[in-house]
């Protein structure tokens, strides 16, 4: 049968549209992917306890603060990179009064049950956030002087907030406020951030599913988060995590060991990297407490400068970081971390390994060495414990390295592993220790957030806490310098004083500064976008825009 | 079965022998830190390499051996010691004297050990030499391990008390500490020995237990259990079967004692 030539031509033709139109398409799709990363699906990580509270405004612990972190709202937020403020919520802000009052216009938006989101609700935030009977973490950083903090609404879309005093660091402790609904029936379970809890089950996991009203888009104006859910695993066991990683089971590890990182990074480089110098710090102090139940020639060398520079000295920070810390970490300069751009003070330098200029510095405290063992000008041979908690390989290791390193000046340093709740006791209401290594975890960049540690009345300023005087002339100085940039609005000003707050702790060394660890984070090949940051929540901190392949 | 306990017990002598010659067949210090080499593969300097602080692991695991090899049977003998004291009282005296008793043995049987030895540790004074840490360590696990042992020891001699060679003792004028002398403690014999030694490869785990845990011997000294400790990271356990060794070690000398034990237990 013969063909009719036509007809042929035209279905031929119609198959090349239709040919060229389905490429045209997966072209399309193949692009928008490239470009967007695939919307939808589901990202898993896991957090390594049960959170203690799913309201945002009772955040204390990490876990709670990840799920407020990835479903709150903020009127800005500090970007993990640049280490600036970014408008959210506020469209703009600005401080007045010298850091008394702040005033911010804010965007259209909804949360996640639809409710529209006005002024009335940040005034409301700030209401329940300086209750004093909810006696938040967040709201404590407000409170610079006696005095209410109120929030006036000047329209549903402006609204200012009055201090008592000047707040230091006004802009970015905004970056902690998560805005909780006035009207909603859901209370503070009415999300603004990208995502909202789904589902919670105790123990197992914790479902976020995508906030349908969430108000930002990207470049190209589509709605974000590109991602449908997030399921968070609770899972108290760092190797079972790591394997389930390597699984493929989940696609991100906030915060890897170096063994870990090593490990991995030998099988596949993609998995892991190195995100640079965190802001956590790794200390090792003595206790100064003129009560604590410590001999009284122990206590006199605590309290010696000279004494805390020599085991400064003594301690071979290097070995520390290559060994340890498999090289992720650096010797510790002091209070901040280079990791802290703008608040490191760069004229600090690490202190010098050198065993020799630490027994000079002994020799002039009247300490000498006697048959290879180091003794005061009493004849007491120098030897002390140092507490550290038991499981954390990293600190063990760095109690039996210094343990090791001390040996070489004749002092003799007894390791005591204890279970955190014990050192805890010990360090805060007993004082019966003479050394403790512990760490320290800087969330907040601004020196305003380590009042707690560095004022001589404060609970936490461990190596002598809640002073009713400061005992000595340099504590006394760094109660000045904090206070005033506490209350101060300009920035130069309070670099300055911070500034010199470090060279003053470089050169007393109450806190015997170690390592600063680098931030080792694990990321799914499968996730886009990510940017992982050396500052908290490393792999997360842009979740509305990671999206899986 | 007379070629495996032959085997056995030369396992036990040489094992005692090198832990106890350590000082002397060690090449090096077990805390000696050769931060050089950390993590090193066996080499001519390391026959078993190096720790990931660098230290020598053979000297490691001969100092270890030392701690756990010599002071397992002292944490033994103590705990039968204990048992035999408690568990013979309430079998001799029987009636209300064995129902207190073994009202005492349960509650040490329900007591949760770990933190128990938790608490213990946490009070003990921190400038503790680790040498010391080591001894209060077993005493402890002998202090708190006699209950199960106490309950069978207190069977045999309620037993044994209800037996004709006793009561023609009893018949003849024997009692109290007479009785308990010649005719109660060698009949007892087999069975204390048999608890003695079942003790000891329990006390070698418990105390590899606490070390992996951190909660064992303190640092630098090594112990069987805190040398195992490095290989509860499966994630980052390397493929280097030296690392093993103090493993096979634990395995071998548990093994032997349980071949004995067999034969001991027969007797019993």
């Amino acid at each position: 049968m013969k063909r009719f030539p036509h007809s042929n031509l035209t279905q031929n033709r119609s198959r090349l549209l239709r040919g060229t139109q389905f490429l045209l398409m997966l072209a399309l799709l193949v692009f928008s992917s490239a470009v967007w990363g695939q919307s939808g699906g589901e990202l898993r990580f896991c957090l390594s306890a049960e959170p203690k509270t799913l309201n945002p405004l009772l955040v204390q612990d990490n876990q709670s603060e990840t799920v407020a972190y990835l479903t709150s709202g903020v009127l800005l937020r500090v970007n993990r990179i640049t280490q600036k403020a970014q408008p959210e919520l506020a469209t703009e802000w600005k401080v007045l009064d010298g850091g008394k009052r702040i005033r911010f216009k804010l965007r259209s938006a909804r949360f996640s049950d639809g409710t529209p989101f006005t002024s009335a609700d940040v005034a409301y935030t700030m209401e329940k956030l300086m209750d004093p009977t909810l006696h938040t973490a967040v709201g404590d950083a407000f409170r610079s002087g006696d005095g209410r903090v109120s929030a006036h609404v000047v329209s549903p879309t402006v609204v200012e907030i009055t201090f008592a005093a000047p707040v230091a660091n006004l802009v970015n402790l905004f970056d902690t406020v998560p805005i909780v609904s006035s009207a909603s029936p859901m209370k503070e379970m009415a999300a603004l951030g990208p995502f909202y809890i789904a589902e919670h089950k105790s123990g197992s996991h914790i479902l976020l599913k995508r906030n349908p009203y969430y108000w930002k888009k990207d470049s190209s104006g589509r709605q974000l988060p590109y991602l449908d859910s997030i399921r968070l695993d609770i899972e108290q066991n760092r190797e079972i995590e790591a394997l389930r990683f390597k699984r493929g089971e989940i696609h991100l590890i906030n915060i890897v060991s170096p063994a870990i990182y090593d490990k991995f990074s030998t099988q596949d480089r993609s998995l892991v990297q190195d995100a640079g110098p965190s802001a956590d710090t790794e200390q090792l102090w003595f206790n100064q407490v003129a009560s604590a139940p410590i001999p009284a020639y122990k206590l006199a060398w605590f309290t010696s400068t000279n004494f805390r520079r020599a085991i400064s000295e003594a301690i071979n920070r290097d070995d520390l970081a290559r060994i340890v810390f498999r090289g992720h970490a650096r010797p510790a300069i002091g209070v901040i971390s280079p990791a802290n751009k703008f608040w490191f003070n760069e004229k600090l330098k690490p202190h010098p390994y050198d065993t020799s200029s630490a027994l000079r510095r002994l020799q002039q405290d009247g300490f000498h060495l006697d048959n290879g063992v180091l003794r005061d000008k009493g004849g007491n041979a120098v030897e002390f414990s140092i507490i550290t908690n038991a499981g954390n390989i990293a600190r063990e290791s760095m109690a039996t390295m210094i343990q090791e390193d001390l040996k070489k000046i004749g002092i003799k340093v007894n390791v005591a592993t204890l279970d955190f709740p014990t050192i805890i006791e010990r360090i805060t209401q007993k004082f019966n220790y003479e050394a403790c290594l512990l760490g320290g975890v800087n969330g907040d960049l601004d020196p305003s957030s380590q009042m707690n540690i560095w004022l001589s009345s404060a609970e936490n300023h461990q190596w002598n806490p809640s002073q009713k005087l400061p005992a000595t002339s340099w504590e006394a100085e760094i109660d000045t310098l904090m206070r005033a940039q506490a209350s101060s609005g300009d920035e130069h000003k309070r670099k300055q004083d911070w500034d010199r707050v470090q060279e003053i702790a470089w050169e007393q060394e109450p806190f015997i500064y170690l390592v600063n660890k680098d931030a080792l984070v694990a990321v799914s090949a499968s996730v886009k976008n990510a940017q992982p940051s050396a500052l908290r929540p490393q792999t997360f901190w842009n979740v509305e825009e990671l999206a899986l392949k | 079965m007379k070629a495996l306990r032959i085997a056995a017990v030369t396992v036990l002598v040489l094992a005692a022998l090198t832990a106890l010659g350590a000082h002397y067949i060690a090449p090096a210090g077990y805390e000696h830190q050769f931060r050089e080499t950390p993590a090193a593969a066996p080499s001519s300097h390391h026959l078993l390499g190096t720790d990931d602080l660098g230290r020598d692991r053979l000297a490691r695991l001969l100092y270890g051996m030392r701690v756990s090899l010599l002071l397992a049977p002292f944490a033994a003998g103590l705990a039968t010691l204990l048992a035999a004291l408690i568990g013979g009282i309430a079998g001799y005296w029987g009636g209300w004297v064995e129902r207190c008793l073994m009202l005492l043995v349960d509650v040490f049987l329900c007591v949760p050990w770990l933190f128990l030895l938790l608490t213990v540790r946490a009070v003990l004074p921190l400038n503790i030499s680790p040498e010391a840490s080591v001894v209060v360590t077993f005493a402890l696990l002998g202090f708190l391990g006699w209950a199960a042992s106490a309950r069978v020891i207190c069977a045999g001699t309620r037993d044994m008390m209800k037996s004709e060679f006793v009561w023609m003792a009893r018949a003849t004028g024997f009692s109290g500490l007479k009785l308990i002398r010649l005719h109660l403690l060698p009949n007892l014999r087999g069975t204390l020995l048999a608890q003695f030694w079942i003790s000891i490869p329990v006390f070698i785990i418990t105390e590899a237990n606490l070390g992996m845990l951190g909660l064992g011997v303190a640092e630098p000294l090594p112990s069987l259990g805190s040398l195992l400790g490095e290989l509860q990271h499966v994630v980052t356990l390397r493929p280097e079967p030296w690392q093993f060794v103090p493993l096979i070690v634990l395995i071998v000398v548990v093994s032997s004692f349980q071949t004995l034990l067999n034969k001991q237990e027969v007797r019993a």
